[in-house]
């Protein structure tokens, strides 16, 4: 509790003992009724006087329906018809209610920072002489030297001098991959430093690490406010004049008709006590505030409110292919000797030509068979469009597609598969084929099933060759695939996509973020994906995922859903019990006690139903 | 030019209030209060942006009493 807090509970409980007692007094001893004022006036201004306070304030600067300006003229109006008790107890409960909501938004607010503990407290810069001492992040300069000892987090983006460990980024990604880092390797702040002392280099300053920009990103998420937050507050600007003349009328009218202007006076005011919004403003935001924070423990940094509410209406998910729904990593996927050549000599060969082209497709090569003595190869030559021509042990090695085997005249065995197939020939004889594909992420199945399950329409965009791409579509279970696409296709492709969708329903993107800015721009909701490290996707998108797990996004849809549904559960149970006690208060059969429930109780509920936001176990 | 700010709310409708408040000052291109976080966001235009928080903050503390800022 606050300073502040621990105030407001010690006038509370003192002002509750005074009014048992002074109600304990008046049961047993009758007393002059301005005696009963003065005595009761003590407990009341114990607790209310901040509130009166308040509402004169708000009076004299021209804020006239505040929940202050409500309760005063409430309590005063009840204690004015002689209602003593009522009025101090319903100030007594008003305090109360107040108190628990700050404590409660106070807590979920720390648990929320708690979720977020990624920010280091601490850094050990190593002067020009080797000694060590610890300073604040913020004043390590660019290119200085810190010692990071095993179980400390790393306070700032740089790359490893001296030392090897590995790096737990469960933090930053909500998973725990160990990370395996070495001297030249680059580090990012906030993963925690395993086993091993590390020696690292500075090569930012803390306000531009990773960290310091992943904390700024969620802390101001909440002031991007989604439309139903802002709606609430527009609403809460006119639902409380409302009530207040409202209450005018009951105070007025059936009383110059039907007499009795006492019953109708304390109805009227048990109105003004019902009228309070704040159920509805403290909750909602607070709901938000809770799936943002519980999202970005799951490695989902999600921009703003207004983006988890358009997650949650999604009707169309489009995807880029590589490097999103496929690793982006080529890999030798099949081989198929020709008769009489082995394996390894097919792979071999094909590696040994290849040795000396950076192609992402060479570099599966030689990832298939490591450890090849390049020097057994010579004379490379590039034929481009077709392949290479190399001299490996002396004999001359081909190796490309089917245009090469073709010029060069090799009977070759013609292959398919989903991929690009490499053909390999040695002194003209054929050796057989290679299938190198892109492999499929191990999640992204499941995620496209997860995605279909809550109704969203799967689609994918890739530059891939029609062939390749249908057929990981049909494995993944996409329902639609645009290939062949340079980058502004897929622009045009998402806004024919875009035009297409349901009324109501958005359209999210999801890409790598480095080279679809404009797309993850222009879709509705932007998701760029494996963002860890890349500033560049943390700018363009709405949503980051700070690992590449496909999976996030179904889950980062079911988080949206279920805070969307707790926000409208507020709203709607707010207030239908609101609207229940104004109309059971006009007919007189709730009293001013009930009006407290409808407003401390209505509150204290929605507030609880928001915290569910935290609970961050049931997503994993 | 967009500044954040550090500020002090007691509730989520002073909060609200006091958005409201700020929005409709000469000078302000945007505002937003989050009680949650606790941080004021204004833009302003560069030159004027002195001016203009000084008149967001007075208008703060005219709504809410309570209301602090770091400045």
């Amino acid at each position: 509790m606050t300073k502040k807090q621990k105030k407001t509970l010690k006038r509370i409980i003192a002002a509750a003992v005074l009014t048992v007692l002074l109600a304990l007094l008046f049961h047993f001893v009758e007393l002059p009724w301005f005696v009963q004022l003065v005595l009761w006036l003590v407990p009341y201004l114990v607790i209310g006087h901040d509130v009166l306070r308040k509402a004169f304030m708000g009076i004299k600067n021209g804020e006239v329906f505040d929940e202050n300006f409500l309760m005063a003229v409430a309590t005063v109006g009840a204690i004015g018809c002689g209602e003593y008790a009522e009025g101090v107890a319903v100030m007594l409960f008003y305090q109360i209610g107040e108190l628990f909501q700050s404590y409660a938004v106070g807590k979920s607010r720390s648990s929320i920072t708690a979720l977020m503990d990624i920010r280091p407290d601490s850094a050990n810069l190593e002067a020009g002489d080797g000694s060590v001492s610890v300073v604040d992040p913020d004043d390590v300069p660019i290119g200085a030297t810190i010692v990071v000892k095993p179980g400390e987090k790393i306070p700032l983006d740089g790359v490893v001098l001296t030392g090897e460990s590995t790096l737990n980024t469960a933090a930053l990604t909500g998973e725990s991959r160990p990370r395996t880092v070495r001297p030249g390797d680059e580090v990012i702040s906030g993963c925690v430093n395993a086993d091993g002392v590390l020696r690292i280099r500075t090569t930012k300053i803390y306000g531009e690490s990773t960290v310091a920009k992943i904390l700024d990103l969620v802390e101001n998420s909440s002031l991007k406010k989604a439309p139903v937050e802002n709606f609430i507050t527009k609403f809460a600007r006119c639902y409380t004049p409302a009530v207040c003349i409202g209450a005018l009328v009951l105070a007025v009218v059936p009383p110059l008709l039907l007499g009795n202007w006492l019953d109708w006076l304390m109805r009227a005011l048990t109105f003004l006590v019902i009228s309070c919004p704040c159920a509805l403003v403290i909750s909602i935001p607070l709901t938000f505030f809770g799936g943002i924070g519980g999202a970005s423990k799951c490695g989902i940094l999600v921009k703003g409110g207004n983006y988890l509410e358009a997650l949650s209406k999604t009707g169309v998910a489009v995807f880029d292919k590589t490097g999103t729904l496929t690793k982006g990593v080529f890999k030798v996927t099949h081989t198929t000797p020709a008769d009489g050549v082995t394996e390894a000599d097919l792979l071999e060969s094909a590696a040994l030509a290849e040795s000396f082209s950076n192609h992402p497709i060479s570099k599966s090569l030689r990832e298939a068979c490591p450890g090849l003595d390049a020097k057994r190869a010579s004379d490379a030559q590039e034929i481009a469009g077709h392949g290479v021509k190399t001299q490996v042990d002396g004999r001359t090695v081909l190796a490309g597609n089917a245009r090469l085997m073709e010029s060069e005249h090799i009977d070759y065995t013609a292959a398919e598969g989903a991929g690009t197939i490499v053909y390999v020939a040695r002194d003209g004889q054929f050796l057989g084929s290679i299938l190198i594909s892109d492999e499929e992420k191990p999640t992204a199945r499941t995620a496209m099933q997860g995605l279909q399950a809550q109704g969203v329409r799967t689609v994918m965009l890739t530059g891939d060759a029609p062939a390749v791409a249908e057929l990981v579509a049909k494995d993944l279970g996409i329902d639609e695939v645009h290939a062949g696409l340079l980058p502004a296709d897929k622009v045009a492709w998402v806004e024919k996509l875009l035009a297409q969708k349901p009324e109501k329903k958005e359209l999210a993107f999801v890409g790598d973020g480095i080279n679809d800015a404009p797309v993850l721009m222009r879709a509705d909701i932007g998701i760029a994906m494996g963002a860890l490290g890349s500033d560049a996707a943390i700018e363009a998108a709405d949503i980051v995922l700070m690992d590449d797990d496909p999976a996030k996004i179904s889950l980062a849809m079911r988080i949206s859903r279920k805070c969307m549904r707790i926000v409208y559960q507020n709203i709607v149970f707010a207030l239908a019990v609101k609207a229940l006690c104004l109309i059971l208060t006009a007919l007189g059969i709730t009293n001013m006690w009930w009006g407290v429930f409808a407003d401390v109780g209505v509150m204290v509920l929605a507030v609880l139903n928001a915290t569910r936001m935290l609970n961050v176990k049931e997503y994993q | 030019m967009q500044k954040k700010f550090k500020i002090e709310v007691d509730c989520a409708n002073c909060a609200a209030k006091i958005e409201t408040a700020i929005k409709a000052l000469p000078g302000v291109k945007n505002a937003s209060v989050s009680f949650m976080a606790q941080k004021l966001l204004l833009e302003a235009d560069d030159d004027k942006f002195d001016a203009v928080l000084k008149d967001a903050v007075k208008t703060a503390k005219k709504v809410e009493p309570d209301f602090e800022i770091e400045l």
